[in-house]
């Protein structure tokens, strides 16, 4: 009945769709990141700013990210602007398309994170740095991040997990990442179920790598947060 | 040197937080090596004072001086600011100031937290900053707990560690708001013998305080405040056994009782 032959040529082919989904994860993450704490300091920093990020995370959480992929993907082709910018060789490509609307996308879930996590900074640590001098760069490299970044990670991924799995999105602008590529073998072989079993297995060990690389992250952060270690020794 | 410089000096300072004025015209010194010591009601503005010095209150009048150079300010948009913050920063770093409530950073050690300043503000080099901060941990006490969290240390022991932090900025003075008042009683002992060494070794403190004991020993000189004012002030013989006031003596006599 269980068809190893099939199975393990499917997961094969599966993989081979791996790098893309892996790449589209990693960099929107990355990218994500960035242009989330970026916008959760330009929500504090000004009433003009505020506003504008407001907006924009209530338009980017309150559309589907699938639209979202249409739109960067089908939509920006019709503004003559950037058909004519030389941003157009990369915005012509799937592959830059849902990377930006994967990152558009996280990054709005990433900067009310960001926030939350910025505001449970102890207004005594920062008075501290600033008592001493720090400048305001140093305050936010140094105490602010590191602090809000501790506070945030927990939910931080959630997000991510999200985000690798929003991936197989990308697959309906042609992008052969793992769903892609189970797409493409069940029209050949209309073998539904054991292919999507197959991409399953695969986001599902994804996933579970990645939780349990951000659970090592965080434990490896916050030592503070546990009873201190029994010290043998006691020098790190 | 002739005469001994003036460390801190503020002049005439009013602050006020809508519509409650809480300094109303303060002037205070304290020389090289002076211990000034600055009790009053709670509510009386001392923390508020305090916090002028390093500028984490801004004074709408009044002038800021520290090692003699005048803290710029301006106005603008009707509200008082720093003119020049890299030259408030600069100040800043030049006086120590030690919290009621410790403020160590949680994410970092407590040699981390030592030499944070040391090396990323100062800029001086590491391992020099460490070695620093290493005898000057041991010599608060904390020689065992280099490595270990905030979190991890008891009260005393976390004020002890700010201590540390703000003598490693080489101040030129070190400023005190209640450091044993958030101590459980028992801890309270071991914070104030830090700061009686200090004050031993000829550095220059100003100390809000309630513990009235310690004050009347350690200070050269003592400010009682009440109502955003400088009540009375004097060598600390005056403050703490003879004050001309009746505020001050109604004060001084509830304190030491306790
Ligand atoms: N940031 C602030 N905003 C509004 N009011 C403030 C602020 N800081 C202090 N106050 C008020 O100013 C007054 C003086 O406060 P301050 O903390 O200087 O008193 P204190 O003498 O240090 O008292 P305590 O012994 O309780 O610490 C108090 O009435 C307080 O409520
Ligand atoms: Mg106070």
């Amino acid at each position: 009945m269980i068809d190893t032959d099939f199975l393990a040529e499917t997961l094969l082919k599966l993989l081979g769709g791996l790098p893309i989904t892996l790449e589209l994860s990693t960099i929107s993450i990355l990218a994500g990141v960035v242009l989330a704490v970026l916008l959760a300091l330009l929500r504090q920093a000004s009433r003009v700013g505020g506003l504008f990020v407001r907006a924009y995370v209530f338009v980017l959480r309150g559309t589907p990210l699938l639209l979202q992929i249409f739109l960067v993907y089908y939509g920006l082709g019709q503004f003559p602007l950037i058909r004519h910018s030389i941003l157009w060789p990369f915005l012509r490509e799937p592959w830059w398309c849902a990377i930006l609307a994967l990152t558009l996308n996280t990054a709005a879930y990433g900067s009310e994170i960001v926030r939350g996590g910025l505001a449970a900074v102890p207004t005594g640590a920062v008075e501290a740095a600033r008592v001493a001098g720090m400048s305001r760069w140093t305050m936010y490299r140094r105490i602010i991040l590191p602090l809000a970044f501790r506070q945030a990670l927990p939910a931080y991924g959630n997000e991510w997990v999200i985000m690798v799995k929003s991936t197989s999105l990308a697959s309906i602008v042609t992008l052969m990442e793992v769903t892609g590529q189970a797409y493409a073998i069940i029209s050949e072989t209309y073998r539904a179920m054991e292919v999507f079993l197959c991409a399953g297995a695969i986001y599902l060990t994804l996933t579970f790598l990645l939780t349990r690389a951000i659970g090592a992250l965080e434990h490896r952060l916050t030592p503070y947060l546990r009873r201190p270690e029994t010290t043998l020794g006691g020098l790190a | 040197m002739s005469s001994p410089e003036i460390v801190v000096a503020v002049s005439n300072l009013h602050k006020r937080f809508g519509a409650l004025e809480v300094l109303k015209g303060v002037s205070l010194e304290a020389h090289t090596g002076e211990v000034v010591s600055i009790i009053g009601a709670s509510g009386s503005g001392k923390s508020t004072l305090l916090r002028c010095i390093p500028l984490l209150e801004v004074p709408e009048e009044g002038e800021i001086r520290i090692s003699g150079e005048e803290v710029a300010l301006r106005t603008r948009g009707g509200r008082r600011e720093a003119a020049d913050a890299k030259q408030v920063n600069r100040l800043r770093s030049q006086l120590g100031f030690v919290f009621q409530s410790f403020n160590l950073w949680q994410h970092m050690t407590v040699l981390q937290n030592v030499v944070e300043v040391p090396v990323h503000v100062q800029r001086r080099p590491r391992a020099e900053a460490v070695a620093e901060a290493e005898s000057l941990l041991e010599k608060v006490g904390l020689a065992e707990k280099l490595n270990a969290y905030p979190s991890h240390l008891s009260g005393g022991q976390q004020q002890r560690a700010a201590i540390a932090r703000a003598l490693a900025m080489r101040p030129q003075a070190l400023l005190f708001d209640e450091p044993t008042s958030a101590l459980d009683p028992e801890l309270v002992g071991e914070v104030l013998r830090v700061m009686r060494s200090l004050a031993e070794e000829g550095r220059t403190m100003l100390i809000v305080t309630h513990e009235m004991a310690f004050a009347a020993e350690v200070s050269s000189h003592a400010v009682f405040l009440a109502d955003g004012r400088i009540e009375e002030e004097g060598p600390p013989s005056q403050i703490f056994r003879d004050p001309q006031s009746e505020r001050c003596r109604q004060f001084v006599q509830r304190h030491l009782d306790r």
